[in-house]
C-alpha cells in the first residue's frame, strides 16, 4: 500500500480544532495518523514540508469546468489540473455547459470524463431548471441519483420568483442545497461593470448593487417561506451582507460564498478597460470589498470558492462591451487571499481553512474537509513563504484571463494529495 | 550664443533698409499694385519698416501682409518638437498684386520655397520679388534674391543672427559659431 | 510644447497647458478653412483613416475634411456595430490598418475603451471620434475653442450642460476640458439621465433647468435620443421638452449675451427651441467650421512632426 508521510509541517485542521506542528501519515486512501516523529517503512514517500500549512483538502464548490460544450475554454482534463496546481482536492462544477446538465445523462458523462481524465474528485450541480431557463424544474430527482450535489442555474438568476421558490421547497426532499446566482436582469439592464464613479468615468453600463441586493432578499424569504437550503453564489456587496445578517439570525437556511477576486479588487481595476477585470457579479467598491472581508472573518461568509470561468484569449481581446464575463481564477485563489489577507493578519489561517475544505464539504454533503485519523487522504499543503509572479502562460487552466497577470504572490501551494495519491508537488502536476 | 563679429548696427541696418526701399520703388516704377509680405518672425518687422520707409518717400502706405510658413516647411517630420504655428495675416487679396516678400536672412532657399508655396495658395500674384536684409550664401534651391541689404559670405560653421528692436530690442546684426552638434544646414 | 501622448484618447489625461496648445494651435487653420484654396502641404504623404463602427456623417466628414486640407490622403471604413459581435476582430482590423500604413485612425464605436484597445495594438496615433459613454475629445476641444473664440476666455465661466447627462460622451469629455480650463461647470438634466458620482468631477447636479440657467455664461445643449424614452429613462418626449427644452424664455435667465451651444444634430423643438438655435446667441453652424479647424490642429500636432 502507498504510504505518503508529510514531515513537521504546521497541521491545521479546524474539523477537530487543531493546530500544531506534527508529522501527517497517510496510508492508501485514508489519514492513517497524525503525530510527532512518525515512523516510516521502506515504502513510504516522505514529503518534508517544514515550514508549511498541512491542511485537510481545499474543495471549491464553484467552478466551470466547460466540458461539454466548451471544450475550447476548458475540459475536465485542464480545468481539474488547474485545481491540483491551484491546491484544491475537489471541485464542484457548474451546469452551464452545452448541453446543459439539466439531466443524468450530462451528469453521469461529466462524472464519468471525471473519473477518465481528472486529477481531483469533480462533483457535477445540476441545473434548477430545463435548460436552466428558470421557467420549469429540472428533473431533480433524477440529477441527484446520477451524482448532483446541488442545483443551479448558475450564469443566470432565476427571475421568476415561484420557480425559486417551488425548487427551494422540492428539493427538501433530497436535503441538497439551491445555489443561487442573485441578480436581477431588468436592473442590470445591459451593464458591464460595478455603477458608482468609476463606470461614470469609463462610460461603461454600470451594475447597481440593488441588482444582487433584490435577488438576496427575495431568495432569502424564500427559503424561509419554503425551508429549503440557499446557498448564495459569489456575494459581492455590503448591502447583501446585512440581508444575509438578518436572515441567518432568523434562522433562515442558508449559506453564502465570497470569490478572491471580490476579496482584493474593487472597480478601479477596470480602469483601463482590461477585460480579465469583466465579471459577474462586478468588482465592487472599496466599501463593498472591506464589507466581504470582515463577512469572512467574522464567518457570516462561510464559503470561499473561485468562480473559476475560462475563456479563450479571443473571446476576451476585444472591447469591454462585448468581452464574457469571468476570471480564471482556480491557480491563483489560495495564494491572493493568504497574500492580501492571512499575511495582513486580516485572516486566519484556521478560518481559511475552515471556509475552503470544511464548509463546502459540509454544505455539499461530500466527503473531505478533515484531517481526521480514517478520514479520506484529500490533503492541501500551502508554502507562506514562496513567493513568485503570477504567469498565465504556466496555467494549466486554457483561460488565461487573468486580471492578476504579473503579480507578485506568496503562499502558493506546495503539495495536493487526493485519496491518497500525490497529484501536485512544488506547483507541477503529476498526471 | 558664440559672438565672432558684429555685421551691422542700427545705423547701417537702417541705411540698407533704405536703399532696399528705393530699389524696390525705382523696379516697380512707383507704387502702384505694390504689396509687402513679410515672413514671421523677424521677416515681419523688417517689412513693417519698408512699409514706413516708402510711405516717407512716395506718402504711400503699401498694404501689409504676414505670412507663416510652419505649414509649408519641408523639414517638418524632421522636427521635433513641432514649431507652434501661428496665423497668416493678409488682409487683402494678393491677385494681379505686385508682392514683395520680406525676410531676414536668404540662406538655403528653402524657407522662400515654402513662402512661396504658401503665397500661391493665397491667390495669383503678377510677381512675386524678394527682399533680404542678408544673403549669407550655400543655396539650395534655384532662388536669389531682388533686394539684398548685405551679401555675407560664410561658412556652414557660422550663423547670422538678425536682431531687431520689436523682438529682440536691439537692431543690429552678429555672425557666430554654430555648436559642434548643430552644426550644418 | 507637444502634445505627451502620441494619441488623443480622452480629456481625461490631458494637462491645461496641452489642451491650450491644441486651442492655439486651431486658430491658425480657421484661417486655412476660410481661404480660396483650402490646402496646405503639412500632412502630404501622411495616411489618416477613419474607423467608423457608428453612423455619423458629420464626425467623419470633419475629420475627413481637415485631413484632406492638411494635405493628407484618407480613407473612411464604415462597418455597423450590429456586425462588430460575428465580424472581424477589432485586433485583425488593426492589424489590417497597420500594413496599409495608417499614420493616424480616428475611431468611433459604441463600445467604451475601444480607441485604448486599438492604441495598444496599432503604432499609428490613434483619436478617439467618440466612444459609447465615455469621452468625445474633439467635439469638447470645438466647443471650448468655441467658446474662447466668442467669449475671450474659459477661466471663470459659469456653462451650463443641458440633457442627457448619463449617456453623453460629449458631456463627460466637456467636464474634463472645461474644469480643467477653469470654468464652473454645471450639469442638468432629469435625475434618471445624471450619472452615479458626476459631482465627483467637480461639477454642481442641478434637476431644474431654471435653477442652473442663473448667471449662465455657456449653455451647451445635448441632442435626446429617442430610445432613451423608450427604455423608460423619462416618460415622453412632450415631458422632456416641457421640462428640459432650452427656449427663449428660460435663456433670459442666463446672462445678457450667454453663448448657445448643441453638438448636433439637432432635434428642434424638442431639446432645443428653433428660435433658440437660430438666433443671435446661438453658435451651432460655427461650431461645425470650428470642428475642422480644431481636428486640423490635432492631426497636425500628432503626426504633422517627427516623433
Amino acid at each position: 500500500m502507498m504510504k505518503i508521510l508529510l514531515r513537521g509541517g504546521r497541521v491545521i485542521d479546524p474539523s477537530q480544532d487543531l493546530d500544531k506542528v506534527a508529522d501527517v501519515l497517510v496510508s492508501g486512501d485514508r489519514i492513517a495518523a497524525i503525530g510527532e516523529n512518525l515512523e516510516k517503512d521502506r515504502e513510504t514517500k516522505v514529503l518534508d514540508v517544514g515550514g508549511c500549512i498541512v491542511a485537510p483538502g481545499f474543495i471549491d464548490m464553484h467552478v466551470h469546468l466547460r466540458e461539454p460544450g466548451y471544450e475550447q475554454k476548458e475540459t475536465i482534463a485542464t480545468g481539474t489540473r488547474a485545481a491540483a496546481a491551484g491546491g484544491f482536492t475537489a471541485v464542484a462544477c457548474m451546469p452551464n455547459t452545452q448541453p446543459v446538465a439539466d439531466n443524468a445523462a450530462v451528469i453521469a458523462y461529466i462524472r464519468e470524463r471525471a473519473r477518465a481524465v481528472g486529477v481531483v474528485r469533480v462533483y457535477p450541480i445540476g441545473a434548477l431548471s430545463k435548460g436552466s431557463k428558470g421557467e420549469e424544474l429540472a428533473e431533480i430527482y433524477d440529477l441527484v441519483e446520477a451524482g448532483a450535489v446541488a442545483i443551479s442555474d448558475d450564469g443566470n438568476p432565476v427571475m421568476n420568483a415561484e420557480v425559486m421558490r417551488r425548487a427551494l421547497e422540492y428539493t427538501r426532499l433530497f436535503n441538497i442545497p439551491v445555489i443561487s446566482h442573485c441578480e436581477d436582469l431588468n436592473l442590470t439592464a445591459g451593464g458591464v461593470m460595478h455603477e458608482g464613479f468609476v463606470s461614470t468615468i469609463l462610460g461603461l453600463r454600470g451594475i447597481p448593487a440593488a441588482s444582487e441586493q433584490v435577488m438576496v432578499a427575495r431568495d432569502v424569504i424564500l427559503a424561509g417561506l419554503t425551508g429549503g437550503r440557499l446557498h448564495l453564489a459569489h456575494l459581492s456587496s455590503a448591502g447583501s451582507l446585512h440581508i444575509l445578517k438578518e436572515a441567518k439570525s432568523k434562522g433562515v437556511k442558508v449559506t453564502a460564498e465570497v470569490t478572491p477576486h471580490h476579496l482584493c479588487l474593487t472597480d478601479e481595476a477596470v480602469i483601463g478597460y482590461d477585460t480579465t477585470t469583466k465579471v459577474n457579479p462586478p468588482l465592487r467598491s472599496e466599501e463593498d470589498r472591506q464589507a466581504l472581508e470582515e463577512a469572512l472573518r467574522d464567518g457570516l461568509l462561510d464559503v470561499l470558492a473561485t468562480d473559476h470561468a475560462p475563456h479563450t484569449e479571443e473571446e476576451k481581446d476585444v472591447e469591454y462591451d462585448i468581452a464574457p464575463f469571468g476570471i480564471s481564477g482556480l491557480e491563483t485563489a489560495i495564494p491572493l487571499v493568504v497574500t492580501r489577507l492571512v499575511e495582513k493578519g486580516r485572516l486566519s489561517w484556521q478560518r481559511l481553512i475552515e471556509a475552503w475544505s470544511c464548509r463546502p464539504a459540509s454544505i455539499l454533503n461530500i466527503p473531505g474537509g478533515s484531517l481526521k485519523e480514517g478520514s479520506i487522504a484529500d490533503i492541501t499543503v500551502i508554502a507562506p513563504d514562496w513567493e513568485k509572479e503570477v504567469d498565465v502562460d504556466t496555467f494549466y487552466s486554457l483561460g488565461k484571463n487573468s486580471p492578476f497577470q504579473g503579480l507578485k504572490l506568496k503562499g502558493w501551494p506546495l503539495v495536493t494529495i487526493v485519496a491518497g495519491r500525490l497529484v501536485m508537488e512544488n506547483g507541477r502536476v503529476l498526471y | 550664443m558664440n559672438v565672432k563679429a558684429q555685421i551691422m548696427d542700427a545705423d547701417k541696418m537702417r541705411r540698407a533698409l533704405v536703399r532696399i526701399a528705393h530699389e524696390i520703388l525705382e523696379r516697380n516704377k512707383g507704387t502702384e499694385n505694390l504689396v509687402l509680405v513679410g515672413i514671421r518672425r523677424r521677416g515681419v518687422p523688417l517689412a513693417k519698416r519698408l512699409q514706413r520707409i516708402i510711405e516717407e518717400i512716395e506718402g504711400v502706405k503699401l498694404p501689409l501682409g504676414v505670412l507663416d510658413i510652419t505649414l509649408y516647411r519641408d523639414d517638418l517630420t524632421t522636427l521635433s518638437p513641432h514649431p507652434v504655428i501661428h496665423s497668416t495675416e493678409i488682409p487683402f487679396n494678393i491677385t494681379g498684386k505686385k508682392v514683395v516678400l520680406v525676410d531676414d536672412v536668404l540662406f538655403t532657399g528653402r524657407t522662400v520655397r515654402a513662402a512661396l508655396d504658401a503665397l500661391m495658395d493665397l491667390g495669383r500674384p503678377r510677381s512675386i520679388q524678394l527682399a533680404v536684409l542678408i544673403d549669407r550664401g550655400h543655396r539650395e534651391l534655384p532662388i536669389r534674391a531682388d533686394y539684398v541689404g548685405k551679401n555675407v559670405p560664410t561658412s556652414l560653421k557660422e550663423e547670422i543672427a538678425v536682431q531687431v528692436k520689436e523682438i529682440d530690442g536691439v537692431d543690429q546684426v552678429l555672425i557666430c559659431a554654430v555648436p559642434e552638434r548643430t552644426a550644418g544646414p | 510644447m507637444v502634445l505627451k501622448s502620441k494619441h488623443l484618447l480622452g480629456l481625461k489625461d490631458l494637462t491645461r497647458q496641452e489642451i491650450e496648445l491644441i486651442l492655439d494651435t486651431a486658430g491658425p487653420m480657421k484661417e486655412i478653412i476660410q481661404r480660396d484654396i483650402k490646402k496646405v502641404p503639412t500632412l502630404r504623404g501622411k495616411l489618416v483613416v477613419t474607423l467608423f463602427y457608428e453612423p455619423s456623417t458629420r464626425t467623419r466628414t470633419s475629420f475627413e475634411l481637415a485631413a484632406k486640407y492638411m494635405g493628407a490622403d484618407t480613407v473612411s471604413i464604415a462597418t455597423s456595430t450590429s456586425s462588430v459581435a460575428k465580424g472581424e476582430s477589432l485586433r485583425d482590423t488593426a492589424q489590417t490598418l497597420a500594413a496599409m500604413g495608417a499614420d493616424a485612425v480616428i475611431i468611433r464605436h459604441s463600445a467604451a475603451g475601444s480607441p485604448v484597445l486599438l492604441a495598444r495594438y496599432i503604432k499609428a496615433s490613434v483619436i478617439n471620434g467618440g466612444d459609447g459613454m465615455h469621452e468625445h475629445p474633439t467635439q469638447a476641444l470645438l466647443d471650448m475653442f468655441t467658446i474662447r473664440e466668442k467669449m475671450g476666455r474659459i477661466e471663470g465661466l459659469k456653462v451650463v450642460i443641458l440633457g442627457d447627462i448619463l449617456h453623453s460622451r460629449v458631456a463627460r469629455s466637456n467636464i474634463w476640458g472645461l474644469t480643467k480650463m477653469g470654468a464652473e461647470v454645471r450639469v442638468v438634466g432629469p435625475p434618471t439621465l445624471i450619472p452615479e458620482g458626476i459631482e465627483n468631477l467637480g461639477v454642481k447636479v442641478f434637476y431644474r433647468v431654471e435653477e442652473a440657467l442663473r448667471g449662465a455664461d455657456v449653455v451647451n445643449v445635448l441632442r435626446i435620443q429617442r430610445e432613451r424614452q423608450k427604455k423608460g429613462l423619462f416618460p415622453s418626449l412632450r415631458e422632456y421638452a416641457l421640462l428640459y427644452q432650452l427656449t427663449p424664455e428660460r435663456l433670459r435667465l442666463a446672462k445678457p449675451g450667454a453663448l448657445v451651444l448643441h453638438p448636433g444634430p439637432m432635434n428642434r423643438g424638442i431639446e432645443i427651441s428653433p428660435a433658440v438655435a437660430d438666433g443671435l446667441q446661438s453658435a451651432i453652424t460655427e461650431q461645425v467650421t470650428n470642428g475642422v479647424a480644431v481636428r486640423m490642429a490635432l492631426l497636425y500636432l500628432l503626426i504633422g512632426g517627427g516623433r
